[in-house]
C-alpha cells in the first residue's frame, strides 16, 4: 500500500512540473504586455523598460523558468501584477470561500444522487427509473449558468427566499451550491444506478433475500456498500475540479472564490495570479485523486491487497 | 445490425433526441426561410418607449433583445454557430484522441508511455481554466472556438481507445495476424480500426452534447464566439445584467442549450446501450 502511494506521489511531481510548463508557456502567449498594462497608458518608454527589469521580464525564458520554479519550491507563487500583493496570500484569502462552495456542492450532489440513483436501480425499467434517469439527463444538459440564473430569478426575485448573490450566511450558499448540485446529482445518479444494477444482480444479494431479510436491510446494507464505491472515486475527482473554483457558478452568484478571482486575472492578464490559480486547481485535482485511492480499501476490503 | 435498429426504435427517449437532432439542424441550415426578419436588424418598433426590450407578442414570437432584434430569429441563427462547432470541435477532438490513443494503445512502449503521460497531465489541467485561457490568447471566431474546445476534450476520447486498442492488440487473433506476416498499417486499418468504431461513434455523439455546453459556457463568460453572432451563450451573456426585468432572454436561450445538449446526450446513451451486446438484453 505505502510503495503505491509513493509512486503515485512521484508521478505527480512530475505532473505538476508539467502543469508548470503549461502554464508558464501559455502565459507568454497572452496578448497584452503585462509591463504595459501595470505602467498605464501614458508611461515613458523608460519607465516601461525599468518595470520590465523590475520584473525579471526582459531575461531569456528558460531563466525565467527556473527562477518561477525555484520560487515556487519556496512556496512564493509572486505578485499579482494588478492588486500588487502575493499571490499566495490573494489565494488563502479566497480558499475559505471555494472550499465552503465545495462543500456544499458536494453534499447536494450527495443528497440528490445517492437517493435517486438506489431508487431508479431497485426500479428498474419501470416507471421511477425511467423519470429519474430522463431528468438526471436534462440535469447534465443544463448549462449551469442558466440553471443558476433560472434558480436566481426565481427563489430570489420571484419568491425572494434567498439572497440575489454575494457571501456570508448559509442563505447566500444555498443556491451557488444547489447549482453545482443538481448538475453534479445527475451524474451520481446515473453512477449509482448502473453500479447498484450491477451489485443487485449478484449472488449474495440473492442469499440476502433468501435468507429473509427485508428488502429494504437487503438494498441499504448489504447492496449499497458495493454500489456506492464509485462514487467514491467521483467524489475525489469533484474535489479536485471545484478547486479551480466553479468559474461560472462563482461569477453568477458573485461569490468571491478562486473560480471568480482566475476568471477576473485573465481578463487583465495577471499572468502571475492565472498560474497560482492554475497550479493550485492541479494540486486540488492531484489530491482529490489521491484521497479517492487511500479511502477506498477503507471502503472495499478487497482493495487492500496489493 | 437490425437488432440494434429495432433496439434504438424501442427506445422512445432516444427517438425523441433523434428528432430533435432533426429538428435543430433543419432549422440551422434552412435559418432564412423559418423566420422572415434578419438576426442583424435592429426594429424600432422591436424596443419599448423607454427603450426596454419587449416580452413575447404576436410580432417578435420570444421577444426581443436590447437592441430590439427578434429573439426567435437569433435563437434559429445560433443553432448554426451551435452545431458548426459541436460538430467541427468534436470531429477534431475525436480525430486527435482516437489517433493519440490507437498509436500509444499499439505501440505501447516508450512512444505509448509519452502519450499516456501527456493525458494524465492535461487530466490534471483545469478543463474550464485551460479553454479560457487559450481563448483569452487567440482571438476567439468561430473556428478558433472550436480548436480550443478541441484542445481540451481530446483527453478522454485518447484514453478510452487507449485501453481498447491495448486490449485488442495483446489479443490472440491479433497475434495471429502478425505470425503470418501482415503489415503494422494492415494490422491497425483493418483488423484493429473496426472494433473501435462503435466507441468512435458513441463517443462522438456524446461528445457533441459536451461541446455545445462548452461553446455556450466559453460564449457566456465573454470569450466565446464574439457579437454580434448569434449564439445561444452570447445572448445570455449580452442580456444577464438585465435578467430580472427580461428573464426570456436568459429563458428561451436556455432551453435551447439544454435541448440540444440533452438530445445528443439521450442518442449517444441509447446508441452505447445498443452497441453494447451486454447491455441489450438486460435494460
Amino acid at each position: 500500500m505505502l510503495s503505491i502511494i509513493l509512486k503515485r506521489l512521484g508521478q505527480s511531481v512530475f505532473i505538476l512540473l508539467g502543469v508548470t510548463l503549461i502554464t508558464f508557456s501559455l502565459s507568454f502567449m497572452m496578448p497584452a504586455d503585462p509591463v504595459r498594462m501595470i505602467a498605464g497608458r501614458s508611461a515613458t518608454k523608460a519607465t516601461v523598460e525599468s518595470i520590465r527589469k523590475e520584473l525579471g521580464l526582459d531575461k531569456p525564458l528558460p531563466i525565467q523558468y527556473a527562477k518561477y520554479v525555484n520560487r515556487l519550491v519556496q512556496l512564493d507563487l509572486g505578485r499579482s501584477y494588478k492588486q500588487k500583493t502575493q499571490v499566495a496570500e490573494l489565494i488563502k484569502s479566497r480558499l475559505p470561500a471555494t472550499l465552503l462552495l465545495m462543500a456544499g456542492a458536494i453534499f447536494f450532489e450527495i443528497l440528490i444522487g445517492i437517493p435517486a440513483g438506489i431508487l431508479a436501480a431497485t426500479q428498474r425499467g419501470k416507471f421511477w427509473d425511467n423519470w429519474i434517469m430522463a431528468i438526471s439527463f436534462a440535469g447534465v444538459s443544463m448549462p449551469q449558468f442558466v440553471l443558476g440564473l433560472l434558480l436566481l430569478y426565481l427563489f430570489a426575485y420571484v419568491f425572494g427566499w434567498f439572497p440575489l448573490g454575494g457571501y456570508g450566511t448559509w442563505r447566500h450558499l444555498f443556491l451557488p451550491a444547489l447549482t453545482l448540485g443538481i448538475s453534479g446529482g445527475g451524474w451520481y445518479s446515473r453512477m449509482v444506478r448502473s453500479s447498484m444494477v450491477d451489485v443487485l444482480c449478484q449472488d449474495y444479494i440473492r442469499t440476502a433475500r433468501a435468507k429473509g431479510l427485508s428488502e429494504f436491510k437487503t438494498i441499504m446494507v448489504h447492496g449499497l456498500r458495493n454500489g456506492i464505491l464509485p462514487i467514491i472515486a467521483m467524489i475525489g475527482l469533484d474535489v479536485g475540479i471545484f478547486m479551480a473554483g466553479a468559474v461560472v457558478v462563482e461569477s453568477v452568484f458573485g461569490w468571491p472564490g478562486i473560480g471568480q478571482m482566475a476568471w477576473q486575472a485573465i481578463q487583465m492578464v495577471d499572468i502571475p495570479v492565472i498560474m497560482g490559480v492554475t497550479l493550485v486547481a492541479a494540486i486540488g485535482i492531484i489530491i482529490g485523486n489521491l484521497l479517492a485511492d487511500l479511502v477506498m480499501p477503507f471502503v472495499d476490503p478487497k482493495m487492500r491487497v496489493d | 445490425m437490425t437488432d440494434i435498429v429495432k433496439y434504438f426504435l424501442k427506445n422512445k427517449l432516444a427517438l425523441l433526441g433523434l428528432v430533435s437532432i432533426l429538428v435543430f439542424s433543419f432549422s440551422a441550415i434552412l435559418a432564412p426561410m423559418i423566420t422572415p426578419y434578419d438576426p442583424y436588424m435592429q426594429f424600432f418598433e422591436g424596443l419599448s418607449l423607454e427603450g426596454a426590450p419587449l416580452p413575447p407578442n404576436a410580432k417578435f414570437w420570444l421577444g426581443t433583445d436590447l437592441l430590439g432584434r427578434d429573439l426567435f430569429t437569433r435563437l434559429v441563427y445560433g443553432a448554426r454557430t451551435s452545431l458548426i462547432i459541436g460538430i467541427a470541435a468534436n470531429g477534431i477532438a475525436l480525430f486527435i484522441g482516437a489517433f493519440l490513443g490507437i498509436i500509444a494503445g499499439y505501440a505501447r512502449g516508450w512512444t505509448g508511455a509519452v502519450i499516456m503521460r501527456f493525458t494524465d497531465l492535461m487530466m490534471a489541467f483545469p478543463a474550464l481554466l485551460l479553454a479560457i485561457a487559450l481563448a483569452a490568447i487567440f482571438q476567439p471566431s468561430l473556428w478558433i472556438v472550436a480548436l480550443v474546445i478541441a484542445c481540451v476534450n481530446w483527453v478522454q476520447i485518447a484514453r478510452v481507445i487507449y485501453s481498447q486498442t491495448m486490449a485488442l492488440a495483446t489479443s490472440e487473433y491479433i497475434e495471429a495476424v502478425r505470425s503470418i506476416g501482415a503489415s503494422w498499417p494492415r494490422i491497425l486499418f483493418v483488423h484493429i480500426l473496426p472494433h473501435l468504431w462503435p466507441t468512435i461513434l458513441v463517443w462522438g455523439t456524446l461528445g457533441i452534447a459536451t461541446t455545445v455546453l462548452l461553446e455556450a459556457t466559453l460564449s457566456f463568460l465573454g470569450v466565446g464566439v464574439r457579437p454580434p453572432t448569434p449564439s445561444w451563450g452570447g445572448i445570455i451573456y449580452e442580456s444577464q445584467s438585465y435578467f430580472l426585468d427580461a428573464p426570456w432572454l436568459v429563458f428561451f436561450p436556455g432551453l435551447a442549450i439544454m435541448a440540444l445538449s440533452l438530445a445528443f446526450n439521450l442518442v449517444g446513451d441509447a446508441l452505447r446501450d445498443a452497441l453494447d451486446p451486454m447491455k441489450r438484453g438486460r435494460n
